[in-house]
């Protein structure tokens, strides 16, 4: 995974509640068994009408959106399915910084394991990024994860927080499964002491 | 010692280390595997040169992609194929023990478990699906994850987790006859929203909870992910040992007795506190049908389709607006005018034997509309044949149901069982997200019985009012 530090990028803008992860990243393209290559399938049936062709009503399809990658949106963004196909394709596609109100649980937790970051904010914060967005006040943020600041070129400043166990994860793109290994001898002390019923029988 | 609530009792026995400021080492006492969520686990275990650490508490089956008709032909879509192989190997070199499309038990992992006898009170059990909530109706936490963390259980039998927090959701009183679990839970999902209980595990109490068997406590911990819950818990009672006792996975006659006097402490302390509360009266809730694409856009059927401009906020307004357009519905119409194409009893919600002995007694010396294409889907090959042994299939073929092998099947439609563009359907499962069941589909969400009798009445009808009579048999 790939430390998070400073991003700077385009921001896009998609003023919806509750985005669950089934538009995020349709089942028709689960079917892939490698991690990469859904970026393409992104937000597929809101992008694309029924012939495959791109949707001129659908935000994130503007011009000036194609660089972006920092994408705000609405409340609750990514619940529904656990499947972690929509942060890997939010990454395929580019994007690196999610800005909500909130977000669903399994998605968030998603997000840190594939080096993204989920920035939440006030509802009022963000809707103000919305508009600015909207009336090409803000094009791009500067988003720095070890001050906890977000600013644009035209006065727009905001804090956020993140967990410091998590921040510390991102900021050093650190793999938890290796950090789990280190606890072989605390594991196996718990394994020997388990109930015997949770042994699943062999037959 | 302090009063603690059911979760947290279940919590502590599981923590293998906890610094502060650090989420906790959770130890796994049950990883289930599909075929959708851990290909690129399996492939992150081999680039590392990483073994599972217990294969013997990992088990595996298909059901997200797998055909529900002619499973004894080829499947032809090569890509699902591909999934179901990749299963297949992945479970060979690792040594886990899968149940594939051939075997007697297969079926939706959520169905499978509990019925097995995997699930057990007070284990910890994780899927890389959001619906493991349902396992959590026999005392378990039990809770979906993410790919990385597929992987990381299968390398170490942990979880890195944060503790989340407590929300008590009590269902006083008692059901009225042609009322059930599914209704309760797409109440309380309607009464505390989509997100109502994010960061939270549910514990669900009251009397009316504890009257429900455990497959009416399955369909209510299965749908808390649609309350925004980690997980659903209800505390293991003489309901849930006698449902165990005798599974082929549960504990032999020997351990069992020692087993439920363990069990019997799972329960919330007297003085223990919740972080939150909710309380419905079960006398209150009607059948539900959902009108729009999140499953907190539910009424009773005895409603209207809402009016936008009657929601408080602007971004509510725009929400409702939106999903009524896709919906394609006018505002004000009763629920009961809404005519159906499709109608599709299955998913790890309702297609247990008690689900299909429900929609069949309503479905009973009936025909199915002409104009509605109808299906029941069981959520086990086991549920299936024990369907089959009481008959009830004979029931739904006269009617004019389709009667299908066990999968996910148009819970998600990754098979080949999909709604077109623009098909109403009636059905038992938990999403009705835009799309869902077929790209363009408009998905009503209600119980069993609720959509059997839109089958045979080709709109919606409040089911308390089926003929023949409620005391005959509904309820
Ligand atoms: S039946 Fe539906 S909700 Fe349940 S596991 Fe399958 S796809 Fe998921």
């Amino acid at each position: 995974m790939k430390p998070i530090r400073q991003h700077q990028g385009i921001v896009a803008s998609l003023d919806r509640a509750n985005v669950d992860t089934d538009q995020i990243i349709p089942k028709q393209f689960l079917k892939r068994i490698e991690r990469t290559g859904f970026g393409q399938f992104l937000f597929y049936n809101w992008r694309f009408d029924e012939n495959g062709k791109p949707d001129p009503t659908f935000e994130l399809n503007k011009p000036s959106y194609d660089k972006a990658s920092i994408l705000v949106t609405g409340p609750n963004f990514g619940c529904g399915s656990s499947r972690e196909h929509a942060p890997w394709a939010l990454l395929d596609a580019g994007f690196h910084v999610i800005i909500a109100p909130s977000y669903a649980d399994i998605f968030y937790n998603n997000c840190f394991k594939n080096g993204i970051l989920p920035i939440t904010l006030p509802q009022s914060l963000v809707s103000q990024l919305h508009s600015r967005i909207e009336s090409a006040h803000t094009a791009t943020l500067m988003v720095d994860l070890e001050k906890g600041t977000l600013t644009d070129h035209h006065g727009f400043a905001a804090s956020f927080e993140i967990e410091p166990y998590r921040r510390h994860c991102l900021l050093n793109g650190m793999d938890d499964i290796a950090i789990t290994l280190q606890k072989d001898e605390s594991i196996q002390h718990y394994e020997q002491n388990r109930p015997l019923w949770y042994s699943i029988p062999n037959k | 010692m302090k009063p603690r609530t059911l979760f947290e009792k279940v919590w502590d026995r599981h923590v293998i280390e906890q610094e502060e400021g650090k989420p906790a080492t959770l130890y796994i006492d049950l990883h289930l595997v599909h075929e959708v969520t851990s290909p690129q686990a399996f492939a992150g275990l081999r680039l590392h040169g990483r073994s599972v650490r217990r294969p013997d508490l990992t088990t595996a089956t298909m059901d997200h992609n797998v055909p529900t008709i002619h499973r004894s032909q080829p499947i032809t879509d090569r890509t699902s194929v591909a999934q179901m192989d990749a299963l297949v190997k992945n479970c060979q070199e690792f040594g886990i023990q899968l149940y594939d499309l051939d075997s007697p038990e297969q079926g939706i992992v959520h169905v499978i478990g509990p019925e097995l006898g995997l699930t057990l009170p007070g284990k910890t059990i994780v899927c890389g699906d959001s619906h493991t909530s349902t396992h959590g109706a026999f005392g378990a936490l039990a809770f979906g994850i993410g790919t990385s963390e597929v992987e990381h259980v299968l390398a170490t039998q942990c979880l890195q987790q944060q503790k989340p927090k407590t929300m008590e959701v009590r269902i006083e009183g008692m059901l009225s006859p042609g009322v059930t679990a599914k209704d309760i839970i797409l109440a309380v999902i309607a009464k505390i929203g989509t997100a109502g209980a994010t960061g939270t595990v549910i514990e669900y109490t009251g009397k009316a909870i504890r009257q429900l068997s455990m497959e009416e406590r399955m369909t209510i911990c299965n749908m808390s992910i649609e309350a925004g819950a980690r997980a659903g818990m209800i505390a293991p009672d003489e309901t849930t040992f006698s449902y165990l006792r005798g599974r082929p996975k549960a504990p032999s006659e020997e351990l069992f007795s020692e087993a439920i006097a363990d069990w019997k402490q799972l329960v919330t302390d007297d003085g223990a506190i919740y972080d939150q509360q909710v309380i419905l009266n079960a006398s209150d809730i009607a059948p539900q049908v959902t009108w729009g694409t999140s499953p907190g856009m539910g009424t009773e059927v005895t409603n209207q389709v809402p009016f936008p401009e009657h929601y408080p906020t602007e971004s509510e307004q725009k929400s409702v607006r939106r999903a009524l357009d896709y919906m394609g519905l006018t505002p004000g119409t009763p629920i009961t005018d809404i005519q159906v194409d499709r109608v599709f009893i299955g998913s790890c919600t309702n297609s247990r034997l008690e689900d299909l002995r429900a929609a069949a007694q309503v479905v009973k010396n009936r025909q199915v509309s002409p104009h509605v294409k109808a299906m029941v889907v069981p959520g086990s090959q086991q549920v299936k044949r024990a369907a089959e042994k009481e008959g009830l299939h004979h029931i739904f073929l006269a009617a004019g149901f389709e009667w299908r092998d066990s999968g996910c099947s148009m819970c998600l439609a990754m098979n080949d069982d999909s709604l077109g563009d623009k098909e109403r359907c009636a059905s038992t499962s938990n999403r009705n997200f835009e799309g869902r069941q077929g790209r363009g589909g408009r998905t009503h969400l209600v119980s069993p019985m609720m959509a059997a009798a839109a089958a045979i009445k080709g709109h919606f009808v409040d089911v308390r009012q089926w003929e023949p009579t409620i005391e005959e048999g509904l309820g």
